[in-house]
């Protein structure tokens, strides 16, 4: 059987065009990722600028009641990974990690974005070894302890901060002289006495022979090199777009994020949209996020009512 | 349906490192928002190969000691113990076949 529309990944993009879309009769199917359902929402703590929730909202929280809220108008939930699509003809195959084939007629992409590494052969070694990409899953192992977050942006600055609440020290290693996160968060972390910022400085090795024991510093401006004990480090550098799949298939800026046509979700593929964090290299919102699904739905669903 | 059991300070010694057959533990922690996604896989890996491989959850906040004893700073972690030794260790949540494929030496 072939169905209108599958939707692929399930942070507030792929829920919010999953509710449009069931609400509009396209009965979507919905792959939801078999780890990595809800997005990266998932691994955060309280979301305080998600419009409508006075007191803010845990990011598990929302990311249930979106789903919830596509499973009450009819939305098909599938808790696995879509491994393989061929999106080229008129009707779009993908097949599952369980090995199912399911076709449709149009498919909206919301995988969204997986945690950058810093790119250290060490950094790899040491994963899970006091390497940590997930302050919310990790902080509690480091309980009194001195650790180090590595970024400057939202996210670097919100681990940092979470991690105050085990941590005895934080140290926030950032290689520019100023925070890209958002001014009210940026406060906080620098009028934070738990957290120290080490400005201009990047990290260019993990050193530990099982487990993190020290960071290699460089100073960015005066190259000098220096070495600093930590038992954890925390990477918040951003993101990559989790394109891997559609590579070879659609058209994608250099960084590997989807490209679209101007303000829609259209993608150079007829019949294939994209939205979330998938698309975005600008905003990167929850709500910005859930905007472009219900693009992305209303997109899908004028395509297919021609 | 066999689901994972669970293991304490009391039992860990019996059910895992005493046990004629693989063990896997896996640690975890209810505000682990992975550690959660990976669960349900966990059970039905245990459903169908609980014949060879035993699948047990150790939760980090109720057995802090042990999580301490084995090393855990990233969860979820899973650890498979033979004859008492930690043989295999895989840290964050995998999809199902990603799991099976390292776990195929046991399963």
């Amino acid at each position: 059987m072939i169905k209108d529309l599958v939707i692929v990944g399930s942070g507030p993009a792929g829920y919010t065009a999953a509710i449009y879309a069931a609400r509009a009769q396209l009965n979507p199917v919905i792959y939801e990722g078999s780890v990595t359902a809800g997005g990266a929402l998932m691994n955060t703590t309280e979301v305080e600028n998600f419009p409508g929730f006075v007191d803010g909202v845990m990011g598990p929280d929302l990311m249930d009641s979106m789903r919830k809220q596509a499973k009450r108008f009819g939305a098909e939930l599938i808790t696995d990974d879509v491994v393989e699509m061929d999106l080229s003809g008129d009707i779009k195959i993908l097949k599952d990690g369980s090995g199912n084939t399911v076709q449709a007629k149009a498919v909206i992409l919301a995988m969204g974005s997986a945690y950058k590494e810093i790119g250290l052969e060490n950094e790899k070694r040491l994963s899970g070894r006091g390497v940590s990409w997930c302050a919310t899953c990790d902080g509690f192992f480091f309980r009194d302890q001195v650790i180090a977050v590595v970024g400057g942006g939202d996210s670097a600055v919100e681990e940092a901060t979470f991690l105050t609440k085990f941590a005895s020290k934080v140290v926030l290693i950032h290689r520019r002289d100023s925070l890209r996160a958002s001014k009210i968060m940026a406060d906080r972390a620098l009028t934070n006495p738990k957290i120290e910022m080490l400005w201009n400085t990047e990290v260019i090795d993990v050193l530990g022979a099982d487990k993190v024991s020290a960071l290699q510093l460089r100073n960015t401006v005066t190259g000098e090199e220096s070495k600093r004990d930590f038992t954890g480090l925390f990477v918040a550098i951003g993101h990559i777009p989790r394109s891997e799949l559609v590579t070879s298939q659609i058209t994608l800026n250099e960084e590997g994020y989807v490209s679209v046509d101007g303000r829609s979700t259209r993608t150079n593929l007829k019949g294939v949209f994209a939205c979330g964090d998938l698309v975005d290299f600008t905003y990167r919102q929850a709500i910005t996020a859930a905007g472009s699904g219900c693009q992305a739905a209303l997109d899908a669903e004028k395509f297919l009512s021609h | 349906m066999m689901s994972a059991g669970k293991v304490t300070v009391d039992n860990f010694d019996e059910v895992v490192l005493k046990s004629s057959k693989p063990v896997l533990v896996d640690f975890w922690a209810e505000w682990c928002g992975p550690c959660r996604a990976v669960g349900p896989i966990l059970d039905e890996i245990s459903n169908e190969y609980g014949d060879k491989l035993t699948i047990v959850k150790l939760n980090t906040d109720e057995e802090s000691a042990l999580a301490i004893k084995y090393g855990v700073t990233s969860i979820p972690m899973l650890n498979v113990y033979v004859n008492g030794e930690v043989v295999k260790t895989i840290i964050g949540a995998k999809p199902k076949p990603a799991l099976l494929k390292e776990l195929a030496e046991f399963i």
